[in-house]
């Protein structure tokens, strides 16, 4: 690695290290303190009381019936695009399976994009179904967060607040001001904010052509700050209008992770422990900053099976070294390293090169990325699923001192294992079984246009961004077929909302216990053993869950290519 | 119950014919693990058998793999019915102690002699010496001594009778002397010695909630390689690789948590069985686990802390007054006087002069009375006194000198209580009487702080006198002027702030406290009522005994997170193991993956399904004995047993697979 990598590694993270713990801060500061007069004019006109609080059934009750209400909003206006106003191109309205696809996509904060922006999507579309779903996901996904960690710092309650309140105070105080304000830093780098749906230009070479624009700056901000990641245009975070300079590729590097790195110094500030806090945030880093050595590591690799072609690929004054393929040359290996291994692990999705092209112990990061969805994880779920492993490992610690396990005051007994059990499972089964299901049916193994393990990675990729709601792909995956639209769009919404309601139960289990005093046999949870015990608990489980897919894709890949062997 | 050299060779016999038993599905769906195993076991044999019938090839390989398997589970059948036979040896030594024993029953014609088996509650009958108590009662009328050591193991007889903290009798134990008129206080079958039993034999044992915890947490690990395993088949479809049903059963096998499912119940019997030994009789599993998390710890300061009276520990003389000549006065006060005190101030005097002096001839015992409180002995060289301060001063008729005043605010804010000394109206000097902690309580306390465990003791003494107790035992608080009924005040103010409470009596008054604290040692010697409200029985009634049953109760907890950690770990090993096995004949390239360098695919999933078969014997021992406890603090803790079981539990199975398939290579078995 040059030096200069080195500096932009160390330059994007340490903005990252000096923004988040502010954030934090400014984001408790939002739910612990008393509405707005506008919040307060917005309640009385949607006719909700914000005082008034459920349980973790009624708020999740809640969460599901609005989130359906936006689904179907969603759906209804991608179907019927081309009888829907703002569509100067005439754009046809996407097939029924599509849509369906799409919605549950954005909804869920998944933003996989079954269908190419530019090519479908009018701009009403872009802003009412698109824009708008990506607000709601992400508002959603921090809605839930706080109703979990409520969980923690009640005592003797039964109720987690109101969603509506919780869903509302972080889209006008923080999720809207900060769009608009970034917004305007990507319109002043380039990137168009327009009603006007596309503009001609003549190339250099003398042809013309059409150019399509839209309101991209807008939804470039909310798709990155939400964790959302899905693109005005089908090249995403590659394509020069959404992308346009190193300056914009650092800036939505830092968007993706600003709230997201926050939430456990959020969290610190919430339950009143910041060490706590700190604690988990020093797991996320540890597997966050392993997965960027590995892409990086794997980037700068050569490809063995290059070599004997004339090509050069060592690093020189004028390129970077490693496997270029796929990678915009304006940004470079680190600066596509550092995109996408934050883009997966915040399970944003964005994208700024091709991931296909990646060499495969990079896949092998973004897939445990995917697996573990939780470091720090999508808006709000992400890190709420890191509390859920939180749940586990100290029920462990708790039997290895010899103490009934308690996690922040509150005893750990079979109630929140059976529910923190069963968010766990959702993953591995979801996953493994839509994978194995469409490497085995024609189906599915008709879209696979890559043989051998390259093929099986990108299916595996497909089922892993689906659940985790990632929402990035592989590309060489056909999964524009009703085959892939109908049961991804179903993963998807399963991969959201069945994990998410065992720990709102759990939320609510917390939330009627006592808080027992801290004494000297009381296990800490903010110590370094306790760090290394959460992530090997998270580690092994995930390592034990998926090393047999692993070793058939990415690693056969690794061993193959290493080998000069090809499918 | 001294625990003997438990029944020998022939226990183990026992559990083995038991193990077999339990491979009934019926039961085994009890603990989901080994019932998945059971699956696996049938279907590989199912596999052997129809591949021996169709000439197959795999035929000896799935009868190997088979045959392993059900090893597997009468392994863990064999953990459960031994720690079960170890109960049930315990509890046959107890029974042999009721041989069938007469006795006099009382009714309204009279004394009637029916079999001892036949009293119900609320009977009466009669006991005298040389009597084996038929059943447990409560003592109506008389004292008599009783040998308990049928049950304690404890020799030395013990007083037991009427109106008081020890009117209990227990079934089985042998009156030496005295007579006893005695209710029954328990049913036929339900005597103390009858749950006993029964509790030992595991028949009223029920899984504990933690237990349960566990249970749940190791079905959802169960599932998820339920679900890992079965979409092998397809991944190697897609791949070309042919996979064979027995290796996957055999991975699935080696995934699932069968070293901890199947030493999980075992592990909960032996701690029942590890405080049986310390003669800690527990009413439920429950109880015991409880003890593990206790935060504040209950201690009456008479008789559990102190030995219960005041002795005297030096003499302080008057200025200008010999320590000889005080010896002398203290000796001549004390002559007469019969309490604890006025023994060890007879003691302490004659220790400090050199060899008693002659008694003087004409003494006349003044004894103590409530209104003068004060006692000694008028001779012809003046009148000896010895009293409280207040006392004394109006006994002597002015107050006392400044010396003597500032020694004896010194003496009480120490904790103590000072005795004046005169002869005539003349102060010689002060007694230094206190409490005597018992030896060894410091250490014991140390431990428990070190545990977690706060510890508060609870007296009738003034403030001043129980800080001083407190600070010099090491007690962490102390609750002074109590009455009986604040006890029961102070645990439920306890509780609420979210604490666990562990106390230990004796008395009927104790009852409501012990029925309201989380953990509740009774005293055997204690009353009926006090042992019905306890949650445990200590039969050496020995109150700091509760301290023991923490740390059984912290080890049982300890012993299972180490072995699940331990079984959870171990997985990296066997998947190192099998799927290379299943790939390489594809993908040599995959062939890195075998670290071990296993021979064949063969002897590599023999060795990982042999590996995972012998570790649940291997630990049965472990299991049974329970993981060390030190009081080092939960963090220090916590990295040992990572450190042990964590890492030990990912690098051992390495070597062991190895180690076995290096002697399947040179038996050549594969």
């Amino acid at each position: 690695m040059l030096e200069y990598d080195w500096i932009q590694i160390l330059v994007s993270l340490g903005l990252i290290l000096l923004l988040a713990p502010l954030v934090g801060r400014y984001l408790a500061w939002v739910y612990q303190s008393p509405s707005l007069w506008l919040e307060r004019g917005i309640y009385r006109l949607l006719a909700v009381d914000p005082d008034r609080e459920l349980t973790w059934k009624e708020y999740g009750k809640v969460l599901l019936l609005s989130n359906a209400f936006f689904f179907a909003a969603g759906f209804l206006v991608l179907w019927g695009q081309a009888l829907l106003p703002g569509n100067p191109r005439h754009l046809p309205s996407l097939s029924p399976e599509v849509a369906f696809n799409t919605a549950a996509s954005f909804v869920t904060n998944t933003n996989w994009q079954a269908y190419a922006g530019e090519a479908q999507l009018s701009n009403l579309s872009q802003m009412l179904a698109i824009t708008f779903l990506m607000f709601v996901g992400a508002n959603t996904g921090m809605a839930a967060l706080v109703a979990v960690i409520r969980g923690f710092t009640r005592t003797g309650l039964s109720t987690l607040g109101n969603f509506w309140s919780d869903f509302i105070r972080f889209f006008l105080r923080a999720f809207l001001p900060a769009c608009f304000l970034l917004a305007l830093i990507h319109v002043w780098q380039g990137t168009p904010q327009t009603l006007r749906s596309a503009v001609s230009a003549k190339t250099l070479e003398g042809p013309s052509q059409t150019l399509v624009v839209g309101p991209v700056a807008s939804l470039e901000t909310v798709k990155n700050l939400g964790t959302n990641g899905g693109g005005f245009y089908n090249a995403n975070g590659a394509h020069p209008y959404e992308n346009p300079t190193p300056l914009t590729n650092t800036l939505e590097f830092l968007e993706m992770g600003l709230f997201t790195f926050s939430l456990p110094f959020f969290f610190g500030r919430m339950t009143g422990r910041p060490r706590q806090g700190l604690a988990l945030f020093v797991v996320i880093l540890v597997l966050y900053g392993t997965g960027l050595g590995v892409v990086e590591y794997s980037e700068k690799m050569q490809n063995p099976l290059l070599a004997p072609a004339a090509l050069s690929q060592k690093a020189t004054a004028l390129q970077d070294g490693g496997n270029m393929e796929g990678k915009e040359t304006r940004l470079g290996i680190t600066q596509t390293s550092l995109f996408s291994n934050t883009s997966l692990a915040a399970t944003t999705g964005a994208v700024d090169a091709a991931m296909d092209s990646m060499n495969p112990l990079a896949v092998l990061v973004y897939l445990v990325h995917m697996f573990l969805n939780e470091e720090p994880g999508g808006k709000g779920v992400g890190f709420a699923g890191l509390l859920k492993e939180a749940v586990l490992a100290v029920f462990l610690a708790g039997l290895m001192v010899g103490r009934t396990p308690e996690f922040l005051g509150k005893k750990i007994e079979s109630r929140e294992i059976k529910l923190a059990a069963l968010s766990l499972l959702v993953t591995p089964i979801l996953v493994l079984c839509l994978t194995a299901l469409s490497v085995l049916l024609p189906a599915g193994k008709s879209s696979i246009d890559n043989p051998g393990p390259h093929g099986f990675m990108e299916v595996l990729y497909a089922f892993a961004s689906g659940n985790a709601n990632n929402g990035s792909a592989m590309a060489g995956l056909n999964v524009s077929t009703p085959y892939y639209a109908i049961l991804i769009g179903i993963e998807m919404l399963l991969g959201r909302f069945l994990p998410l309601l065992p720990l709102l139960a759990l939320a609510g289990s917390l939330a009627r216990k006592k808080r027992l005093p801290e004494t000297a046999g009381t296990f800490r949870t903010d110590t370094p053993i306790f760090v290394v015990l959460l992530l090997g608990f998270m580690g092994l489980v995930a390592a034990l869950t998926f090393f047999p897919p692993l070793i058939l894709g990415p690693l056969l890949e690794h061993l193959s290519l290493l080998h000069g062997i090809s499918f | 119950m001294k625990s003997q050299a438990l029944g020998g060779i022939g226990i183990h016999f026992r559990a083995i014919r038991q193990s077999v038993v339990m491979l009934n599905p019926v039961s085994l769906i009890r603990n989901p693990v080994m019932f998945t195993v059971e699956v696996g076991a049938l279907l590989t044999t199912f596999f052997a058998v129809s591949d021996a019938l169709h000439h197959g090839g795999q035929a000896l390989f799935a009868s190997v793999i088979s045959f392993w398997l059900w090893l597997t589970i009468l392994f863990a059948n064999y953990a459960e019915s031994l720690a079960e036979q170890r109960g049930k040896a315990q509890a046959e030594s107890l029974r042999t102690t009721r041989s069938t024993v007469l006795a006099r029953l009382v009714t309204h014609d009279g004394v009637r002699t029916v079999a001892g088996s036949s009293l119900k509650k609320w009977d009466l009958f009669l006991l005298s010496a040389g009597d084996i108590v038929p059943t447990d009662g409560e003592i109506l009328e008389g004292a008599a001594s009783v040998d308990e050591s049928a049950i304690t193991g404890e020799s030395a007889p013990v007083i037991r009778e009427a109106d008081g903290d020890r009117s209990g009798v227990t079934g089985g134990t042998r009156v030496l002397a005295g007579e006893l008129r005695v209710r029954v206080t328990a049913n036929p079958g339900e005597t103390f010695l009858d749950r006993m039993i029964s509790l030992v034999e595991g028949a009223t044992r029920q899984k504990s909630p933690n237990e349960i915890a566990l249970t749940i947490l190791l079905v959802g690990l169960t599932l998820i390689f339920l679900f890992v395993v079965a979409t092998i088949p397809a991944f190697s479809a897609y791949s070309k690789i042919t996979s064979s049903p027995t290796v996957l059963i055999a991975l699935l096998v080696c995934l699932i948590p069968t070293t901890i499912a199947g030493l999980l119940p075992a592990i909960g019997i032996a701690g029942i069985d590890r405080a049986f030994r310390a003669n800690v009789i527990a009413k439920s599993g429950k109880a015991v686990e409880m003890a593990g998390d206790i935060d504040l710890l209950l201690l009456d300061k008479t008789g559990t802390i102190t030995f219960g009276n005041r002795q005297a520990v030096q003499l302080i003389p008057a200025p200008g007054v010999s320590l000889g000549e005080l010896a002398r006065a203290c000796r001549l006060a004390s002559l007469f006087d019969k309490t604890p005190e006025g023994k060890s101030t007879l003691a302490l005097s004659e220790s400090l002069q050199q060899g008693p002096s002659p008694i003087p001839e004409g003494l006349e015992a003044v004894a103590f009375t409530p209104q003068s409180r004060m006692s000694g002995a008028d001779t012809p060289e003046g009148a000896f006194r010895k009293g409280s301060d207040d006392a004394m001063e109006s006994f002597i008729g002015h107050s006392l000198p400044p010396d003597i005043k500032n020694a004896v605010s010194e003496i009480a804010e120490s904790g103590g209580t000072p005795l004046v000394v005169s002869r005539d109206k003349t102060v010689l000097g002060l007694i230094h009487l206190k409490d005597v902690i018992k030896p060894g309580l410091l250490k014991r306390f140390e431990r428990l702080r070190r545990m977690g465990v706060a510890t508060v003791m609870v007296t009738g003494d003034n403030p001043l006198t129980a800080r001083a107790i407190a600070r010099e035992a090491g007690i962490d608080d102390f609750f002074a002027q109590a009455k009986p009924e604040d006890k029961m005040e102070l645990i439920k103010k306890e509780q609420a702030k979210g604490r666990l409470v562990a106390m230990s009596g004796d008395g009927t008054n104790d009852a409501p406290s012990l029925a309201q604290a989380d953990v509740a040692l009774a005293m055997n010697s204690g009353t009926q009522a006090a042992k019905e409200a306890g949650n445990m029985v200590d039969l050496d009634s020995d109150p700091t005994k509760i301290i023991e049953v923490i740390e059984i109760g912290k080890q049982l907890l300890m012993t299972r997170g180490a072995l699940t950690t331990f079984s959870i770990a171990n997985d990296v090993a066997k998947y190192f193991a099998i799927l290379p096995a299943m790939f390489i004949a594809a993908y040599p390239q995959l062939g890195v993956l075998n670290v071990m360098r296993l021979a064949t695919p063969v002897s590599a999933v023999t060795s990982a399904i042999i590996f995972n078969a012998l570790i649940i014997p291997a630990l049965i021992p472990l299991a049974l004995r329970g993981v060390r406890y030190r009081p080092l603090g939960a963090s220090a803790l916590l990295r040992n047993n990572l450190l042990i079981y964590g890492l030990g539990g990912i690098l051992v199975p390495f070597l062991g697979i190895k180690l076995i398939d290096m002697v399947l290579v040179t038996l050549h078995l594969t």
